[in-house]
This record gives C-alpha cells, structure tokens and sequence, in this order.
C-alpha cells in the first residue's frame, strides 16, 4: 500500500511464499497428480474401442461384480459397528473407554498383509479350524468370505473414526432431552442423533467405500489368485499388468481412479457446505 | 471429586439416562473380537507356538532381516520427506491465499482415497526407464523403478496426507498473538518459526512422523511394482511374508509378521504416548 | 521516550478504522486508550508498537520516525490480550525469550539471560515458578509472566491491550493497583487500552477517549469526567442524562417551558448533566414530572422521572436525598447545579 518498506511481522515475506507455494505445488504434481493422470493416459493410449473393450473383458466384468459384492457386504457391516461403537463411546462414560478407541484403531496400524495373513492362519488349510471347514464343505479363505473379512479388517475403523470425535464432541444433552420428553432410545436415535451425525456419517462411509473397493493387500493374500472366482478390480489390475497388457490394467485402474476422485469431490463438497457437521478431528 | 467417587462404589460405568448401553457396547465388543482380536490372537498364538530358538531362527534369516531392513529404512527416509513437505504444505494450505487453495487442499487427500494397486503401477509407468520421469533420469544414471529409490517414491507418495492431516489443525489453532509477540521481543520471522511456531508443533509433526512411518513399513501395493523385489536389494517385508506364505511356509511368514506387528504396535504406543505427554504438559492435543 | 502520532489513518480493505488520529504522549506517563469496541483504540496501540502498518501518517519515538521501523527494531514491550505466552517453554524459558533471540553481539552470556530472567520473575513477584508451564498458572499469573517477558527487552515503551480484559473482577482490582505501583517504580512510557471507564480512570495520568476512530478527547481523569467535551464523552463517562432544549433570549427552554438555566448561545441544543448534579425545587423554573421508578443505590435513592409530553416522553434520572418522597407517580421539581451544552 502507501508505504512498502514496512515489514508485516507474522508473515514471510513474498518471495519466500511464493517459493513455499511452488515447492508444494511441484510435489504434488510430482507425486500425486502425475500418476493421477498417467492411469487415464495409459488406459485411453489405444483409444476409446480398446478401453470399452478391456472392460467389457469377462474376467474384468467379474472383477468389478465381486468388488461390488465385497463392498456392499463390508461397508454395512462397518456403518453398523460404526455407530453401535460410537454410541457407546460418545454417550456413555465407562472405564476403559480409551483403551477401547485404541483398539478400534489398530487396523491402521496393521500392514494389509498381515490383515490377510491372519485370516490364513485362522481358516487355512493347516489351521486349527481348516479341517472342521472342510469337513462341513466350508471354504474361508482364497474364496470371497475371506476377501469380505480381509477386507472388513482393513476398513474397520472409517465410520467408527468419522463418528466418535463428533458424537463426543456434541455431548448427551440433546440425547437427555429428548429421552426426557419421552421418547425411547430408538426415537432418540433416529430424531435427535442421526441428523446430527448425517453428514459426517456419509462421509465416513464414503471413505469407507473407496478403501473397501480399493484394498489390495490384504485382499490378495486372502484371495488364492482364482481369475473370474476371487478376483476383485484391484487384483485384477495386478495380473493385467504382470501379463503386458497395459491398456487392460490402467483401463480397470482407471474405474478405481475415478471412484477416489469422486470421493474427494463429494468430500470437499461436504466439507464446504457442511464444514461445521463434521468434526473438526482427524480425517483419514 | 476425588473423595465423592471413592465414597461410591467402585462402578465402571456412571449412570445414564440413555439407553442402550449394554446393546452397542455389547455388540461393539462382539464385533471387535471377532473381526480384529481373535484373527490377531491366532497369529500370536501359531508365533507362540513356534518357540523360541525356531523364533529366533527364522527372525535371523538374513533374508528376512534384510527386508526388515529394506522396509524399515525406505520407510523412514520417506517419513522425513514427508514430514519435510508435509509440514511446509500444512503451512501454506493454513496461512496463504492464493488461486486454487482449495483444490490443492483436496488433492492432498488423493493418496488416502486412491488405491494402492493404482498407485504402484501408475508410479511404475512414470519412473520406469522408458516413463515419462524415468527416462529423463535414466542419462543420469538415476534408476528409480526396480530399486530401493522406487520403494522410497512410492512411500513419499502414499505418506504426505498422514503428516498434512495431522499437523494441518494444529496448526490453524496457532494464535497471531503468540507469533507478534515473539516479533515485539525482537524475533526475526526465521526466529519465530524455527524457536516458537515449529517447537508448539513438535508433537503433531512426531504424530504424523510416526503415522507415515508405520505406514511406510507396513505398505505393499504400491510398492511392489516399482521395487522390482530383488532379494536382500528392494523386497520388503510383506512381500516377504505374501512369497512365504505361497511357499506354505507358514512359519516363516508367522514370524515377519509378528516382528513387524510389534513395531506397528511400540510406534502406536509412542503416539498415543506423544498425545498425552504434550496434553499433561502444555494443555492441548497433539 | 516521549511517543508522537502525526495524523495517522488506517483503513482495513477500504474500512476506515482510524481518521487522522494525532496524539503526543510525554516520557514516562502512564496513559489509556478508552473507548467502546470499534473506536480504534486496539489499532491505535498496534499501531504505536508496528504491528500494523498505517496508510498514512508518522509516529515518532522521540525525534526519530519511527513510522517505517518494522516491530523487532521499535523495541516496544507489547502484553497481549490474551497474554500469547508461549506454552511449550517454561516460565523462565519465556521471560527469558526476548534476550535470547538478540543477535550474536548484543546477547548477553546465557548466566547473565538467566540472572536477569529471575529478577524480572521476582520483580512481578513470581518467583519459584520459574520451572512451570503457562498452563499451569492462574490467569493473574500469566499475565504478569507477559509484563515480566514484555520488560525483558527493556523496552522503550511499554504497550498493554486490554490488561485486565480476561480475569475476574477480584484479580483485576488487584492487578490494577500493582500495575500502578510497577509503573511508578520503573517509570516506562505505558499506554494501555481499555474498554472499562473506572480501570481508566482510577489508573491512567491521562486518559484518550475514543469514538469511531477518532480522539475525542485527551485529558486527566477530572477532565475528562468534570469538563467532558462533546456529548460522547459526557454520555461514555460516568451516568449522565440528556434532554433536547432551546436557547431563547439566553434562557434555556425545555419543551417550551423555560427551566431556569441561562445560556450565552441562541439555537436548538442538547442539555447534558450527571444524575448527582441536581438539586429538588420547591418552586420557581427547573423540570417538573412524575416519577416512573426508584431504587435505592448506597447512600442516595435514584429517581427515574418522565418529562415532556405523554406522547414524546423523556425520562431521566436524578439523584434524590433518602428523605424526600418519591414514590410512583409522585410529582417532583429539580435543577441542574452542573450542566453542559452541545448546540
């Protein structure tokens, strides 16, 4: 303005910021954009016939089917322990209740691989429970309840994460009242806590979702490689590319790619418009 | 407080007027041990079961101590990058405006959200020798893809939301008194940062170090194509575990995971030690 | 150090916040900024210690313009609001900043740093908390911990915003004489700001009041209470009452009737006075009304009374001795024994 040889004391100066700003800028390019961009890239590099064609593949079409599967089977599931966990943790004050939260964080401290492998160890073959499993006719593991198990574990923790901050954070006053105006614990649920969590409840089950359809550890040693049986989209992905076909690979790549850019799209829509209705903690 | 609990019977719950206590805890717990403890207690138990000098044999295969190494070592030297750039993008997402802050605030998440499967073999077609990255470094004798550099770029790659995320709202809660205050006292910006504003973040930035880091160890999908997963020089530990596991030799891959579980799980304590040593001693979170 | 703002103007993004601001502050006074939330006094102070940048005008420290140095080279002692301490260092380690960031030559040895520190700390009479953290003291603590960092520096002038602000009432009545008493030991220049007229007037050699962004007036607290200058400062200050009269033939009229007060001016005007500065007539020319409410207040009974006509009433208050009637409905007579008028 009228003077610039004044210094504003809290913040650097411009061409420090700007440097800041390009450094950061080019490390995203380097490390997350550009890959972003090459699956699409890759994928349309034979044009729009082989791309629709590598999808139309039926080991492809299966792929996707069974994701869908996994996915509708784990994220309920998830959304469920999701709120009974948070439930008990935000409205209740009990002994151990950190030691619980713990807990349900542990999967994120867990490699994916050991997330499969100590589903292995339970249902395998050589386990304690293989033999008992295959007398009955029952098949865990490398066949798809070992994939929705393996891939529970993995997306265990989303919803419950998204949920207990806020629900801490909102307190048990709203619960009180309503309970003391006399509805039951259900009609305090869905009319008083759901819309209060809505928001945030949709968004841990998106992130929920893109993990689910997009685990691939874990997955892949639970799965026994079986094409067209245990195939998911991201184990898919893998035996297309160890077989050279690029475009095969980057074409199923790319379904998962968009399904985490429209996460991200829906999640910074949310948090634009409804900022204030997710809690402020951590995202993951 | 103290006098009127101890008063009160011991109870390990306070009493409510809502319902559903024994229900959600109930099922919680239910749900918990069957998904997470009873699969991880059959993986200490077949370790267990193991006993010691057959342990401790299959710990001191060179080849698993060297993926251990490989796995541990790229993870670390990603986490420092990452807390690096992670620390300078939290600051300028937090204090500049400038065109697309929003986007880029975004796109930060994208490696949360993206699988890793796509992340490898995208990263492998950029930095392989013929990629679009790789061949400008190929001349100078820079080979990312199938080498330990690839496993580092893919760990970079995967890691940078983990530190973002976690110093990011520590950062917005830093007041511009506290930084115009230690300006009044004479500090120079550079003071400011490096003696006031970096030190009150010192937890975030150890929290989000650790995050990366245990990430790091523990990842596969985006690594494995770019590693090139030669024995002793770029295979990491879960790839270990997954080529033991195809060899049935369960034992073997029992015991890599469990050295790696219990590095996961010292790193979760020294978070969770972190968060409650900087909570008891200046009053916040993180 | 003798302080000089020359017609300063700040603007926040086209908003004016300070209009042509000019005030001179003599070495060693001990001065407030009073004023409402908006008045401009915060940015003033900011202003004076560089921590914003002005649009126009100069500050002088001393002869020296001071209006370019950036807020490291002012070298003002500033105590923040909500005190900014800086949580992760000790007691000691805080006090102690100010000389340690100093550059290589004129840091004093670290013994030194430390034997000074201590003697600040004692100096606001906190020692043996040197070793805690601010989150483990008390809001009166703290806010001695930042005098004692601010002091540190020893600085040229002293700056406080809002020192009292964040604690209460008891803790403020205390820390308000000890201040007073801190500055009479050390004599600094110290301007603070303030929205709490008695903590301005009880502490302050003068007090600047301040509306809108601009001074209004600058004066002792006896001026600035007794001889106010404009109807803001007379209403801002003290209780007072207000009523709408004209200046006819150098008697003053008050809805028509004259009210026994006589004026040099002619012209439509608006008669100020404080509720105390009345005396109850008997007869002759004064106010006359019913009284709509009364409560007791220590010593004296205050008297809301409805003037003017039923369909535009005024209603003021006065004070009344505890042995006159004046229960509802009661018709009561006064004067004004002090009075002002804005035309």
């Amino acid at each position: 303005m009228s003077n610039e040889r004044f210094k504003n004391p809290i913040t650097e100066s411009a061409p420090v910021r700007w440097a800041l700003i390009a450094a950061v800028l080019a490390f995203l390019a380097l490390f997350v954009l550009t890959p972003l961009v090459i699956v699409f890239t890759e994928a349309f590099s034979k044009g729009w016939e082989e791309y629709i064609l590598a999808l139309q593949e039926p080991d492809a079409v299966k792929a996707i089917r069974l994701t869908l599967l996994v996915a509708a089977i784990a994220v309920p599931a998830n959304l469920l322990f999701g709120l009974a966990a948070s439930w008990a943790i935000a409205k209740f004050e009990f002994r151990g209740k950190s030691f619980l939260i713990t807990l349900i964080d542990l999967p994120f401290s867990v490699s994916p691989v050991i997330s499969g492998l100590v589903y292995v160890l339970l249902f395998g073959a050589n386990s304690v429970l293989g033999p008992i499993l295959k007398s009955h006719g029952l098949q865990i593991v490398f066949a798809v309840p070992g994939i929705v198990l393996a891939t529970i574990f993995v997306t265990f923790p989303f919803v419950a994460r998204e949920l207990i901050p806020l629900m801490q954070d909102q307190g048990t006053g709203d619960e009180e009242a309503a309970i003391s105006l006399g509805a039951n614990g259900w009609q305090a649920f869905w009319y008083v806590t759901v819309p209060n969590i809505k928001w945030a409840l949709l968004y841990g089950v998106l992130l929920c979702n893109a993990r689910a359809m997009g685990e691939f550890g874990a997955v892949s040693v639970v799965s026994g490689h079986i094409r067209g049986l245990t195939n998911t989209m991201p184990l898919h992905v893998e035996i297309l590319y160890n077989d050279y076909n690029v475009v095969g690979a980057f074409a199923v790549a790319s379904l998962l790619a968009l399904l985490a850019l429209l996460t991200l799209v829906l999640r910074t829509i949310l948090e634009t418009r409804y900022g204030s209705e997710l809690s402020a903690g951590q995202k993951h | 407080m103290t006098s009127a609990r101890s008063a009160a019977r011991w109870h390990w719950k306070n009493p409510s007027v809502i319902p559903g206590f024994g229900l959600t805890l109930g099922f919680t717990l239910a749900y918990l041990t069957l998904i997470i403890l009873i699969p991880l207690a059959a993986l200490a138990w077949r370790s267990a079961s193991l006993g010691w000098s057959d342990f401790l044999r299959l710990v001191l295969d060179p080849r698993t101590l060297a993926a251990l190494r490989i796995s541990f070592s790229t993870a670390l030297i990603a986490a420092v990058v990452n807390v690096v750039f992670g620390v300078v993008a939290a600051w300028v997402l937090v204090r500049y405006n400038f065109p697309g802050r929003r986007i880029v605030d975004a796109v930060v998440d994208l490696p949360f959200a993206i699988p890793t499967a796509v992340a490898g073999i995208a990263l492998t077609a950029i930095y392989a020798p013929n990629g679009m990255i790789g061949s400008l470094l190929a001349p100078l004798g820079i080979k990312v893809a199938y080498s330990p550099l690839g496993i580092v770029v893919a760990l970079i790659a995967i890691g940078l939301p983990f530190v973002v995320r976690t110093v990011q709202p520590v950062m917005q809660e830093i007041s511009q008194e506290v930084e115009e205050a230690a300006a009044s006292l004479g500090a120079s910006r550079f003071q400011t940062i490096f003696r006031v504003i970096l030190p009150g973040l010192t937890p975030a930035i150890l929290t989000g170090f650790s995050l990366a880091l245990a990430r790091g160890i523990g990842e596969y999908g985006s690594v494995i194509f770019i590693a090139g997963n030669i024995p002793f020089v770029s295979e990491i530990a879960p790839l270990l575990i997954v080529i033991r596991l195809e060899e049935f030799d369960y034992g073997a891959a029992t015991v890599i995971a469990t050295v790696m579980l219990i590095i996961s799980f010292l790193m979760l304590f020294l978070i969770n030690f972190i968060q409650a040593w900087s909570r008891r001693r200046f009053g916040y979170e993180q | 150090m003798e302080i000089r703002v020359e017609k300063i103007r700040k603007e926040f993004d086209l908003y004016p916040a300070l209009h042509d601001v000019s005030l001179k502050i003599e070495s060693g006074e001990l001065i407030a900024l009073l004023g409402p939330s908006g008045s401009g006094k915060t940015t003033l102070l900011r202003l004076i210690a560089g921590l914003e940048q002005p649009t126009q005008g100069r500050i002088f420290f001393g002869n020296e313009d001071a209006s370019y140095r950036s807020v490291q080279e002012r070298n003002v002692g500033f105590v923040f609001q909500h005190y900014a301490l800086f949580r992760h260092m000790s007691v000691l380690d805080n006090v102690a900043f100010g000389l340690k960031v100093r550059p290589k030559g004129q840091r004093p040895p670290k013994a030194e740093i430390r034997r000074r520190a201590l003697e600040l700390l004692e100096m606001v009479q906190l020692n043996g908390l040197e070793k805690r953290f601010p989150s483990q003291l008390s809001g009166g603590q703290r806010q001695r911990v930042a005098l004692a960092r601010a002091m540190a520096i020893e600085p040229k002038v002293l700056l406080l915003d809002e020192p009292f602000g964040a604690l209460d009432a008891k803790v403020r009545k205390e820390l308000r004489r000890w201040l007073r008493d801190f500055h009479d030991r050390t004599g600094h220049t110290t301007v603070f700001v303030t929205h709490d007229q008695e903590e301005a007037l009880e502490l302050a050699d003068r007090v600047v009041v301040m509306s809108q962004g601009k001074i209004e007036q600058v004066g002792s607290s006896d001026d600035v209470y007794d001889r106010p200058n404009s109807p803001f400062v007379f209403s801002f200050i003290g209780e007072s009452a207000s009523l709408p009269v004209k200046v006819e033939g150098g008697v003053v009229h008050f809805h028509g009737a004259p009210t026994g007060l006589t004026a040099q001016r002619d012209g439509e005007a608006r008669l100020f006075f404080r509720p105390q500065d009345v005396s109850l007539i008997e007869e002759g020319p004064g106010m006359t009304g019913p009284v709509t409410s009364s409560r007791r207040l220590a010593g004296t009974r205050i008297a809301e009374i409805e003037l003017g006509s039923p369909e535009k009433p005024c209603h003021v208050e006065v004070e009344v001795p505890l042995e006159a009637s004046a229960s509802n409905g009661s018709i009561l007579s006064f004067r004004p024994t002090r009075w002002k008028l804005f035309y």
